[in-house]
């Protein structure tokens, strides 16, 4: 689908995968240059596609969703009925297509729909799989049901979210189901390595619970060691004073941190206010965390006035850590991220052009790209099944009559 | 799977977290460490577990002497340079040193651009990657996790640059530079948000403790209700799963004998979230937020399992500590310190073949320099 060598040419996916925690893992690789083919079908198509807004126009319809779309981007879309005995076939014969296959089905599932590692790998022995799910393949609780954005309550990022004596606070969407992509990702591409290296697969079960409990492995550690518990503290950090998120001109904010006496001194004359650092008591970092409020009084008196990205730009230029709280529309105006062309613009047939998300790296000699606007359902049958599998026409034909593609 | 692969470590805190995946994986990881540097701390010792240790300070020209003959010897460097270490960590000076090399550079904006420069720790990272616009009260300032998570993101996107960029070496026999920026691994944690403002032209604002946008009456639903020992997250949803999780719910409620007041009469296969006006929503929740406040977590936890409902306990530390279904998959690793005691670990954040690959012993913080460092 692209110009010139990418670093995963070659290495062909297959996801039996809906929602996000699958089909992410398989866009980071197509964006650096994997063959992608995302499995619906007619009956069942991905949930994204018709559960989660914004439509086209506001009108839901199987192809106009752009969640669907932003996470499916550069890929081809085919659609099987894994429950007809035709179809079944059809998706084994992909599987032994391709190198790396991708599914975030309940445990079992995909075992009783004959498309398990142990059946698969049988005519594909260096298959490599990854099955993501809740809570991972075994344990008591392996077949909850669930979904990321209250699993993230359970991994503890909710309870760690909020000001002290609040209630814990909501992350935008399955915040839980993202670690466990990109760290999916990773476990891929190391089961990559060790197959160019032995021609050994390898079967990857993700846990998304246990990925999203990495993200606070240190809180965990503390509380193994010393029975501490982390909790939630508003914006305070431990190590650093002032640490916190201030109102400025308009609906702005502007986070901003000290992390040494010198630091904050810089903030005190980006201020206008140097009779803050001369002050003996606020000179060490347990001073200003003692005596907060007049920091917290002079930073806000500063704030209100200033534009926030300006407010930044100016603490920066005086080697104080601040940033701007980017509004989620901010992202696109944003000019780091615009130079880092983080937003690929790509037409698709219903929803015209639409921004995705390119991956947080790049690499120097073989970079990626967005190649594709997200698949309509069932656009590449044809394509995949004829071209990739190399069905004849009258096979292809006779498989989409008997409803193996429906 | 990772096996002989050599990963030099010369990350802070912004990376730690892609040498301990590396690791995990089966990499040989060697963190550098600069010998004023602080590892007893519980965030340092999580995420450079797994890693030999190596004791030396490479700020300054005499520190190319160590790191190049490391780097010479390495598959995969990973470095998070300040402006700094630029000339240090500079990918054409360690390509001529090792052709093969992928040096991975991890920075709060990337390595250039207009903001290449900018200071910036976990808040002002979870800032300008609009995380913090999504989390907090509505009234309330932007929030940011109280434990950064900024890093991970970064050190997460940085494992699979790395791995990337490996995969290419098989084709290339070259290394490169991945240039990963932690402000852009955030947004990876911000889900479909961005497609709001970009398709309907709708900016996507916090919502607090709170469920809004999905009643066309503009009613909120609560998503977090106290219980006797801390908060359950808790959605009245609609659809096949939320039906179930709703019958499931009134029926759990009438076991324990608790008045069901309005829920007694909804037929749950009708019931349709993004109708029900604010009045009706606060009249649903006051028997189930009398029926929560009942429970214990781990009650609701078990509880909702056996039930087959959606919803989980807010956990802290301690709830997450003890969890069985953690314990039965062998997630925490102990390993036993010079000093008698164990440490419990995350473990590897993977089940690879069956099994879940073991930690080796955190290196030993008396480890000796090699003799290249040890000139330092």
């Amino acid at each position: 689908m692209s110009a010139g060598i990418q670093a995963l040419d070659g290495v062909k996916i297959v996801e039996f995968g809906s929602y996000a925690a699958g089909p992410h893992v398989g866009k980071m690789l197509a964006n650096f240059g994997a063959t992608v083919v995302h499995v619906e079908s007619m009956a069942r198509p991905d949930g994204f596609r018709m559960q989660y807004p914004p439509y086209k126009d506001g009108k839901p319809g199987m192809n106009s969703g752009g969640c669907f779309t932003y996470f499916n981007d550069s890929k081809y879309g085919v659609t099987i009925d894994l429950k007809s005995a035709e179809g079944q076939k059809l998706a084994k014969r992909l599987s032994e297509w391709a190198d790396i296959v991708i599914e975030n089905m309940r445990p079992g599932v995909i075992d009783r729909l004959g498309l398990g590692f142990k059946e698969l790998s049988k005519t594909n022995p260096g298959l490599i799989m990854l099955s993501t799910c809740n809570m991972g393949q075994t344990g008591p609780r392996a077949d909850t049901p669930g979904f990321g954005s209250q699993l993230s309550a359970l991994a503890g990022v909710c309870g760690l979210t909020g000001e002290k004596d609040g209630p814990p606070m909501l992350l935008y969407g399955p915040y839980i189901d993202y670690i466990a992509s990109t760290l999916g990702a990773a476990a891929v591409l190391a089961g990559l390595e060790r197959k160019q290296r032995t021609g050994k697969g390898a079967y990857l079960d993700v846990s998304q619970y246990e990925c999203g409990l990495m993200f606070l492995a240190g809180p965990l550690l503390e509380h193994h060691r010393s029975g501490k518990l982390t909790e939630r503290s508003g914006n305070d950090d431990p190590h650093a004073a002032p640490h916190g998120a201030f109102a400025c001109r308009g609906e702005g904010w502007i986070a901003l941190s000290c992390w040494s006496n010198e630091e904050f001194a810089r903030l005190c004359a980006a201020i206008g206010r140097p009779d803050l650092a001369k002050d003996p008591k606020l000179s060490t970092l347990e001073g200003r965390k003692a005596a907060a409020s007049p920091i917290q009084d002079a930073l806000c008196a500063w704030a209100r006035e200033r534009d926030a990205h300006e407010a930044a730009q100016l603490l920066q230029s005086h080697r104080v850590h601040a940033h701007a709280v980017n509004t989620i529309a901010d992202l696109f105006a944003d000019p780091q991220l615009i130079f880092r062309r983080q937003w690929r613009r790509r037409r698709h047939p219903v929803l015209g052009d639409q921004a995705y998300c390119y991956p947080a790296f790049e690499l120097s000699e073989t970079p990626g790209d967005v190649t594709a606007a997200g698949p309509m359902l069932g656009a590449d049958n044809e394509r995949v099944f004829r071209d990739f599998l190399g069905l004849g026409k009258d096979e292809f034909d006779a498989l989409h009559a008997k409803g193996a593609m429906a | 799977m990772l096996k002989g692969l050599q990963v030099l470590d010369c990350t802070g805190q912004l990376g730690w977290l892609a040498g301990r995946l590396l690791a995990d994986l089966g990499a040989e990881v060697t963190k550098l460490e600069a010998a004023e540097t602080d590892i007893a701390s519980s965030d340092w010792r999580a995420l450079n577990i797994n890693k030999r240790l190596v004791r030396a300070d490479v700020a300054g020209a005499p520190g190319r002497r160590t790191l190049d003959p490391l780097a010479a010897a390495a598959d995969i460097l990973i470095a998070t340079p300040g402006p700094e270490e630029a000339g240090l960590f500079d990918y054409a000076r360690l390509s001529r040193i090792s052709p093969r090399l992928i040096v991975v550079a991890i920075t709060p904006f990337g390595l250039a651009g207009p903001k290449a420069a900018w200071a910036a720790s976990d808040i002002e990272i979870m800032a300008a990657s609009g995380a913090m616009s999504l989390a907090g009260d509505p009234d309330g300032a932007p929030m940011r996790v109280s434990a950064p998570q900024a890093y991970a993101w970064a050190g997460g996107q940085a494992a699979v640059g790395a791995l990337t960029a490996l995969a290419a070496r098989w084709r290339t026999g070259r290394g490169q530079l991945v240039d990963v920026s932690a402000q852009s691994a955030v947004i990876t944690a911000l889900s479909h948000a961005p497609t709001f403002v970009d398709i309907s032209g709708i900016n996507p604002t916090r919502a607090g403790a709170y469920m809004t946008g999905r009643s066309v009456t503009g009613a909120k639903y609560r998503v977090f209700w106290p219980c006797r020992d801390g908060f359950i997250n808790f959605i009245l949803y609609g659809g096949t799963a939320g039906r179930r999780t709703n019958e499931q719910l009134v029926a759990w409620m009438r076991e324990r004998g608790i008045d069901l007041g309005p829920l007694a009469s909804i037929d749950w296969a009708r019931f349709d979230p993004t109708r029900a006006n604010q009045a009706e929503v606060d009249a649903m929740e006051v028997p189930i937020g009398k029926f929560l406040g009942s429970l214990t977590k781990r009650e609701f936890l078990e509880g909702a399992h056996q039930r087959e409902m959606l919803g989980y306990p807010v956990s802290n530390m301690a709830d997450i500590a003890t969890d069985p279904q953690l314990e039965a998959r062998r997630f925490w690793q102990d390993l036993a310190q010079p000093d008698g005691r164990t440490e419990r670990h995350c473990g590897a954040f993977v089940v690879v073949d069956g099994e879940r690959p073991p930690l080796r012993q955190l290196c030993d913080p008396v480890t000796k320099a090699p003799k290249e460092a040890s000139k330092v």
